[in-house]
């Protein structure tokens, strides 16, 4: 059997994300790796935690942040996990224009989502001479957010790269992995958003 | 593919082959060369400290100088030297140790070594660019933040990008070992080098990701005008001393457990017996990794925690001389009792075993929160952590060197030159360090460039410095040894030790697919149980079938090329902005490399069974 | 060969409607994240007792988090034992790293 039949088998396995040996160490290098991440947030979020009051005497958090913008970002990045779960519903179901489809809505909330962010950047910095350079607390919030939203940055590449390489040639057990990894990545995103919510803004305006 | 291995070739192609490569034993080599090289800088960098404290109020160097010294010294023996050499010897002991053909990710396998290496070099090129950091190896802010020039500059992307390389190597390992371990090699058989690898890896994908953000404040307050350890600004530097310890303090274990896991398979295999409490050993093993995150603050009693904080931290420290305990004692009686044979790789296990518990003992000393406050920044600490990391890790690492070197180049070093190394260096060590305990408890703290006469330093000083020339000549030695081995050295076989783990089944150095049939594992020490029953080697768990390996790749080298030129460019824009175009060229040449590789289908090949039965009739 | 056609082919089916029964709850779950960024946002602008919503919107994002590496990232399946490790291992130092932050900096 060639590298191809085996690659391309006529049923799909149950897991095509670990039918081969790559993938599975793909799918558990990826998962140790988001190990890792976690303490990578944690201590940008120790910092923000340790950094949220020094203000410098410029603007605070509770005069700062609003929550309209944040819950709307909150909402796409939300619906944004949905989705890529729907992707990878029909990936197990080796329907690769399915999987595209809702791969191509999850990029375009990813893509709503980092509009909202850059349009709230922009906000603070020219509204409220709210920058980097402003004070430990900018510097904190910045970095922490900054670092989440390259992620996104990041995942869209990912994801846009893997849809666009392989929207001719279909699904098979050489993708297959590096699509659900790729969701992984953007479920990961989700869950350090769910933090930066609650820890900064909602606990921010209190 | 496979029989581009009986050609001769150039030395460009060899080169292209080594920059190519994705080969765990290749890529080892490389971390040896590449930490080797680094240790000789390291020790360079050691001489010259001593020579400078070989006298009251000397001048062999500027105050300035010294502290560049004392920085780089720590940094690239911690980071350039011990840390490559560590992963030169899990690159080519630890698949062969699990019965598997390759690492899990041999790409980035590759890249992690390259990442290293252009970290480092990026590193060093501060020594042409205006001087070397020189905020200590701890880079404590405000000092590094309020340090002139690029020197610290340099550190932080330096270790940036080399950190990332330990990052990905470190993540490989794990998946490696979970996955690809042969038919039968179940958790509790695994050699205890393969186990403290393994844990070694765990600790390093949860603390390097600390170091990665430390680096990137102090990047950010360097470099873009952040406020993170700037009190002007509302900043706290002992976010910084939280962040690096909380990295600084497992990077210990990091070290030591790998030279926990030699010295255990040492002491086994010339000792003609299984290792004594293998599972107490495991435990052990894991107790110390899991413990090592939770005491980093003892690097910080003097910094004002409150008596809580330090209680807790001091008990947490105290704890971990228990499972180390555990281990020292199962080394001697893995020794009692048994056919011991004493060689170099035998004599460095034994020298280090009293080296090292005086440094745990030190240690449970520093562990007295109360107490360090006397310790703290004195020699004492000096001698306390060269002789848990040179009398731990720097021993592990030569006797690992003799124990595998047979298996990674199939020769074996000379013997002689061998124990005139470790005498030399062994008698080198305590005397450079044993009087500095001394030194330290009647008040000379560390990282002063001159110390005045008639305080009763200078002797002790003087015994100092004339211990770290026989280090010196120890290490120079084992260079010659390893020359002559290379030119005339004795042959070795497949197993020259009577050895007892999977790596001795296969042939000295191992042809590039390691196994031709995969082992079948029927328990702990499965080489030494198919000898003990009359067979000559391991019974393979799969018929003889073609073999499926991974391509080479030029692109680990060019995305970590990429970063080093980024280095550059976030250095120096901060003098002209017009130097960003170097971080565009640098992480366009990454990203596009990145690009590459995700477009590109990368199949690997197969070797096919008629070409191994040919090799195998050769 | 006819036969392990027919065995494939129920086992399809089996897993088809194993995977839409998942399908289900995942939107259930989904429901239950909104649900719960709802309150956390409506408590916080309700303006009650700050010490009373605190702990109150941090168990809700730990909830959601649960539910995201539970049910989207299929932690509950097979196969995931070595993944929770390293996770949980991760969350552990990431726990032991925020509370440094917040009680040992030494103001």
């Amino acid at each position: 059997m060639s590298e191809h039949d085996v690659l391309n088998p006529k049923v799909m396995p149950h897991d095509p994300e670990r039918a081969t040996l790559e993938g599975k160490n793909k799918f558990l290098g990826f998962w140790f790796f988001l190990g890792g991440e976690t303490v990578l947030f944690a201590s940008l979020f120790g910092t923000y935690l340790a950094l949220r009051n020094s203000t410098n005497g410029g603007m605070a958090s509770n005069e700062l942040f609003g929550l309209e913008l944040v819950f709307i970002m909150t909402m796409f990045l939300l619906t944004s996990s949905l989705t890529s779960v729907y992707a990878m519903y029909h990936m197990k179901n080796n329907d690769f224009k399915k999987m595209q489809l809702w791969l191509g809505i999850t990029v375009a909330l990813g893509f709503a989502f980092l509009a909202c962010e850059l349009y709230e950047f922009y906000h603070y910095i020219h509204e409220y001479e709210f920058t980097f350079r402003s004070s430990a607390f900018g510097s904190a919030f910045y970095t922490l957010v900054g670092f989440h939203g390259g992620h996104v940055v990041f995942g869209l590449m990912w994801i846009l790269a893997l849809m666009f390489r392989n929207a001719k040639r279909g699904l098979n057990l050489y993708n297959a992995p590096k699509f659900y990894v790729a969701s992984l990545y953007w479920h990961f995103i989700d869950v350090v958003w769910v933090f930066i919510f609650t820890v900064v803004y909602l606990m921010g305006v209190l | 593919m496979s029989n581009s291995i009986a050609q001769n070739r150039s030395f460009g192609a060899a080169m292209w082959d080594y920059l190519t490569t994705v080969d765990h034993k290749k890529i080892g080599i490389m971390y040896l060369v590449a930490g080797g090289f680094f240790f000789l800088l390291g020790g360079l960098e050691a001489m010259a400290i001593r020579w400078q404290l070989i006298k009251p109020e000397n001048d062999f160097v500027s105050a300035g100088f010294y502290n560049e010294l004392i920085t780089m010294h720590g940094t690239t023996m911690i980071f350039l030297a011990a840390m490559p050499l560590i992963f030169a010897l899990m690159n080519a002991v630890v698949p062969l140790q699990i019965g598997a053909r390759d690492v899990a990710f041999p790409f980035l396998n590759s890249l992690g070594f390259w990442l290293f290496l252009f970290g480092g070099i990026l590193l060093n090129c501060s020594w042409f660019l205006g001087g070397a950091p020189d905020a200590g190896w701890t880079a404590y802010a405000p000092l590094s933040t309020i340090s002139p020039g690029e020197g610290v500059d340099f550190y932080v992307l330096g270790l940036q990008i080399s950190g990332a390389g330990t990052l990905i190597g470190g993540i490989n390992f794990l998946v490696t070992i979970v996955n690809m371990r042969a038919p039968g090699m179940t958790y509790m058989r695994m050699p205890l080098f393969t186990w403290t690898a393994f844990i070694t890896s765990t600790l390093i994908l949860f603390a390097f990701p600390a170091l990665t953000v430390g680096l990137f404040l102090m990047m950010f307050d360097r470099l873009f005008g952040s406020g993170f350890f700037d009190a002007s600004m509302g900043g706290n530097s002992v976010i910084w001393e939280h962040l690096f310890w909380i990295f600084g303090h497992p990077e210990v274990y990091i070290l030591i457990l790998p030279a926990f896991g030699v010295f255990s398979d040492v002491f086994s295999t010339f000792s003609k017996k299984r290792l004594f409490g293998y599972t107490a050993m495991v435990f052990a093993t894991v107790l110390i990794g899991f413990l090592g995150f939770m005491v980093w603050a003892h690097h910080m009693f003097t910094v004002g925690l409150g008596p809580a904080a330090n209680s807790i931290f001091a008990v947490a420290t105290m704890a971990i001389a228990v499972p180390t305990g555990i281990k020292i004692f199962n080394w001697l009686f893995t020794l009692w009792g048994g056919n011991i044979k004493i060689n170099s790789a035998m004599l460095w296990a034994l020298g280090f075993i009293p080296s090292f518990t005086l440094g745990g003992m030190t240690g449970v000393m520093l562990a007295a929160a109360s107490a360090d406050y006397q310790y703290h920044d004195s020699y004492f600490v000096v001698a306390h952590f060269h002789y848990v990391i040179v009398g731990g890790v720097v021993f592990g690492i030569f006797s690992g060197l003799h124990y595998w070197w047979p298996k990674m180049f199939g020769r074996i070093l000379d013997e002689t030159l061998g124990k005139i190394t470790f005498w030399t260096f062994f008698v080198g060590f305590h005397l450079t360090f044993f009087i500095q305990h001394f030194l330290g408890l009647m008040g000379m703290p560390r990282r002063y460039w001159v110390y005045l006469e008639d305080q009763g330093l200078d002797f002790g000083n003087l015994i100092s410095t004339i211990g770290a020339f026989f280090m010196a000549i120890g290490a120079i030695v084992f260079l010659y040894n390893v020359v002559i081995t290379s030119i005339k050295g004795e042959k070795a076989g497949a197993d020259p030790w009577d050895g007892r783990t999977l790596e001795w089944s296969i042939p000295s150095p191992p042809p590039h697919y390691n196994f031709t049939q995969t082992p079948l594992v029927r328990g702990l020490d499965p080489l030494w149980i198919e000898k003990s029953e009359g067979r000559k080697g391991m019974t393979p768990a799969e018929p003889l079938s073609d073999i499926h390996m991974p391509n080479g790749s030029i692109l680990p080298f060019v995305m970590s090329l990429g970063l080093f030129i980024a280095g550059f460019g976030f250095i120096y824009q901060k003098y002209d902005l017009a130097w960003l175009s170097l971080v565009f060229i640098g992480m366009g040449i990454l990203l596009g490399s990145m690009l590459i590789r995700s477009l590109k289908d990368d199949l690997g090949y197969h070797i096919h069974k008629e070409d191994l039965e040919k090799e195998a009739r050769k | 060969m006819a036969d392990k056609g027919t065995e494939v082919h129920e086992e399809l089916d089996y897993h088809k409607y194993k995977k839409k029964e998942e399908m289900k709850r995942q939107v259930i779950t989904f429901a239950l994240m909104i649900v719960f960024t709802i309150i956390a946002f409506g408590m916080v602008v309700s303006g009650l007792d700050k010490l009373f919503i605190i702990p109150i919107i941090l168990v809700l994002a730990a909830v959601q988090v649960g539910f995201q590496l539970y049910y989207f990232m299929h932690m509950s399946h097979k196969g995931h034992e070595m993944p929770a490790l390293m996770l949980y291992g991760g969350v552990f130092i990431a726990f032991l790293t925020v509370l440094t932050m917040l009680v040992l900096i030494w103001w």
